[in-house]
């Protein structure tokens, strides 16, 4: 994938004299420290990061972190001290102040937490104020202000006004107005914290769902981190201004860079975090449904190691059936006869479940199972099982 | 003795003189260009009204009352129409009326954009700022005596006074009402890419609006009381009805002027207000409220149960 916004040695120092403090920086001195000598605060130091194009980038960190500083520096609502962001490869820093104002009409638009909507503006006015600031004639603004209205659904309330709106209905007037501008670029800082927890998660999934259609590339900026792994392909966790770890959801919450990105995760939801397919472990054996193996010859092999389990698939290990010593040995007494078929010696109660399947998914089954969870790729591929013991494990991992 | 020893002279009022005889000889023409200005405007209010049968003007108050305030205050501006009549001062509350509109919208026209200019640069603010308080400061009669020498004695030297004492509200509460301006609308409208000029008409003159109508009406108010207190130098007017009553110790004529006054106040003080509480830019009350009754009737507002 592309890389759509590329941010390199990105500082923004607050306060009369930014050369001197960038200079104690330089020399290593802490944010505090420099506060001290200089009476200048460090927002942002060294910020260095790639978004990809469709990617929802998630930079998340407790209040005065410089969360909010970074996000509007990349459409300098706030210019940056010192460093490059580069969008589409061009250096928006260097950019003169009409190049920049094309910038934010066409290329960049933002979503506040506030929802900052124009109160005397009509929720269609409100939607169309992007276009309407860039010229574009009034029938054709509306009429695509009225589309993205339908997308976030609120075509019905055009002609409402904002403080006839609920929260979330408001916001989804900010997104509008945002989604209007057909930018590929999406800057959402703190956009859903201001909402009840319900209307959050709903604007979560809806936010994914529209990113499913039609794909933006998202900053979005976070101090919840129940929201980041809902919405993020990536995290970046910022520590008194600077960039403490970018990594995925799992790499986040698998390998925390330090304490601080830790303590993020004390009362997190794992069961959100992780998949079926992320936890799934090869500890069964596999017997290969092929010519020359038959159900005895899996009995033997299941006794010789001393397994009472064992899942059975095929040459493109694909997934076939569990069985145990009890019901290959039931099913082989049954057909003395002839060849017994493997359909006889899987166990029925035991059902495959895809890797994408969250854990609250999973839970119930293993929980309420004697047998454990074999989990299956998209393909159909066997992955591995999850039983008891790996999700307990898990569960563990961040308590 | 002592004290003749320590007595300083700064002879502040020599130098004003001089300043003032200075302006007289070598700004004539500035002077003269302002005179007929005003007066152009002036005439065009006063004349227009005065040229208005009264019952129609009459009719247009209430009609505007009704409108804008409702039914009980528009009963109010019937009783108050027939107190002015009644009292025959009709033609100087016309007068009035016609003097503290054209003085208000000079003040206005010059107020809201100093009130604009000191909200984007502090620098203008920092010179305006003394500047409006020595403005509000100063006694109002203070302001005749220039306004007389410059512009000699009547309506013109009357509607200058005014509108330097009516001006101060209108430009404070522009520059507070643009200040007071979220800065997440600040960044909202910057970060879709308004220019300077866009920012200031699409979101800051739009959200400054309420401080800026409450100028209005202060600004309409402090217009009233200095026209009145104009006609000493010839106005004209209610205030000239007062003038006389204190002239001639008839405390009858003295306060039907001053209740004429009271009523003119009353009624552009509330209309003035409703513009301000208005809470968009179009009155959402008449024909904008009807529309959008029928509105929801459309598919449009279907899916709102």
């Amino acid at each position: 994938m592309q890389e759509k916004v590329v941010v390199k040695g990105l500082y923004k120092i607050f306060g009369p004299e930014p050369e001197q403090a960038l200079a104690l920086l330089d020399q290593g001195l802490s944010k505090d420290e420099i506060f001290e000598h200089t009476r200048t605060t460090v927002g942002v130091q060294n910020a260095e990061f790639a978004i990809r194009e469709g990617e929802v980038f998630v930079i998340m960190g407790l209040s005065g972190s410089g969360k909010s500083t970074l996000v509007r520096m990349l459409n300098r609502l706030i210019e940056p001290t010192r460093g490059q962001v580069l969008i589409d490869g061009q250096d928006i820093t260097q950019m003169g102040k009409q190049a920049l104002i094309e910038l934010r009409r066409s290329v960049v638009s933002m979503v506040f937490q506030s929802f900052a909507l124009m109160p005397h503006r009509s929720v269609l006015e409100n939607a169309a104020f992007g276009l309407e600031v860039s010229g574009m004639h009034k029938e054709e603004r509306h009429a695509r202000a009225s589309r993205a209205l339908e997308t976030v659904g609120l075509a019905p309330y055009a002609d409402s006004y904002p403080d006839e709106l609920s929260g979330g209905m408001q916001q989804r007037v900010g997104l509008a107005r945002a989604l209007a501008t057909e930018a590929p670029i999406l800057l959402m800082d703190e956009a859903f914290s201001a909402l009840d927890p319900l209307i959050r998660t709903e604007m979560q999934d809806e936010l994914v769902r529209l990113q499913s259609t039609q794909a933006h590339t998202i900053v979005f900026i976070s101090h919840d981190l129940d929201e980041a792994i809902r919405i993020g392909d990536r995290i970046a966790i910022m520590e008194g201004g600077s960039i403490v770890q970018i990594g995925t959801p799992e790499e986040i919450v698998t390998r925390p860079a330090n304490d601080y990105v830790r303590s993020f995760f004390y009362g997190v939801d794992v069961s959100k975090v992780f998949n079926a397919g992320d936890i799934a472990a090869d500890d069964v054996l596999t017997v290969f449904e092929r010519t020359g193996v038959n159900l005895r010859a899996a009995l033997a092999q299941l006794r010789d190691r001393g397994r009472t389990l064992g899942v059975v698939i095929d040459r493109g290990r694909q997934y076939r059936g569990m069985v145990s010593i009890n019901s290959l040995a039931a099913a082989a007494a049954r057909g003395a006869g002839e060849e017994p078929r493997w359909e006889a010696a899987f166990i029925g109660e035991v059902a495959p479940t895809p890797a994408d399947a969250g854990l609250s998914d999973v839970l119930g089954r293993v929980a309420g199972s004697d047998y454990p969870v074999p989990v299956v790729g998209a393909d159909g591929r066997y992955l591995g099982i999850v039983d008891k013991t790996i999700l307990l494990q898990t569960l563990d991992k961040t308590t | 003795m002592a004290n003749d020893n320590l007595q300083i002279e700064i002879p502040v009022g020599e130098w004003v003189e001089a300043g003032v005889d200075w302006i007289q000889v070598n700004l004539t023409g500035v002077l003269d260009g302002i005179s007929d200005v005003l007066a152009a405007v002036i005439d065009a209010f006063e004349g227009t009204l005065l040229a208005m049968p009264p019952l129609v003007l009459a009719g247009l108050i209430v009609g505007l009352a009704t409108w804008r305030v409702g039914w009980r205050f528009g009963l109010f501006a019937v009783a108050a129409m027939a107190l002015l009549f009644g009292m025959d001062i009709w033609d100087e509350t016309v007068s009035t009326l016609g003097l503290v509109i054209a003085s208000s919208l000079v003040a206005l026209a010059i107020g809201i954009p100093i009130g604009i200019a000191m909200a984007r640069n502090d620098s203008v603010e920092a010179v305006v700022r003394p500047l409006l308080d020595f403005m509000q400061t100063m006694p109002p009669f203070v302001y005749l005596i220039p306004a007389a020498i410059f512009f000699g004695l009547g309506k013109v030297p009357g509607a200058i006074a005014t509108l330097i004492f009516a001006m101060p509200p209108a430009v404070r509460l522009t520059n507070l009402g643009i200040r007071q301006v979220g800065e997440e609308h600040i960044e909202a409208g910057q970060a879709f890419g308004c220019t300077g000029r866009q920012l200031l008409v699409k979101v800051q003159l739009p959200l400054a609006m309420p401080s800026i109508m409450a100028g209005i009406n202060q600004t309409i108010m402090l217009a009233l009381s200095m026209v009145v207190i104009a006609s000493m130098i010839g106005a004209g007017g209610l205030g000239n009805t007062v003038l006389t009553g204190i002239q001639r110790l008839d405390v009858g004529l003295g306060f039907e002027g001053g209740l004429g006054v009271v009523l003119l106040a009353i009624l552009l003080d509330r209309i003035t207000q409703s513009f301000g509480t208005a809470r968009r830019g179009a009155a959402p009350s008449g024909l904008a409220r009807l529309k959008r009754l029928f509105a929801a009737d459309g598919p449009g507002a279907s899916g709102r149960g």
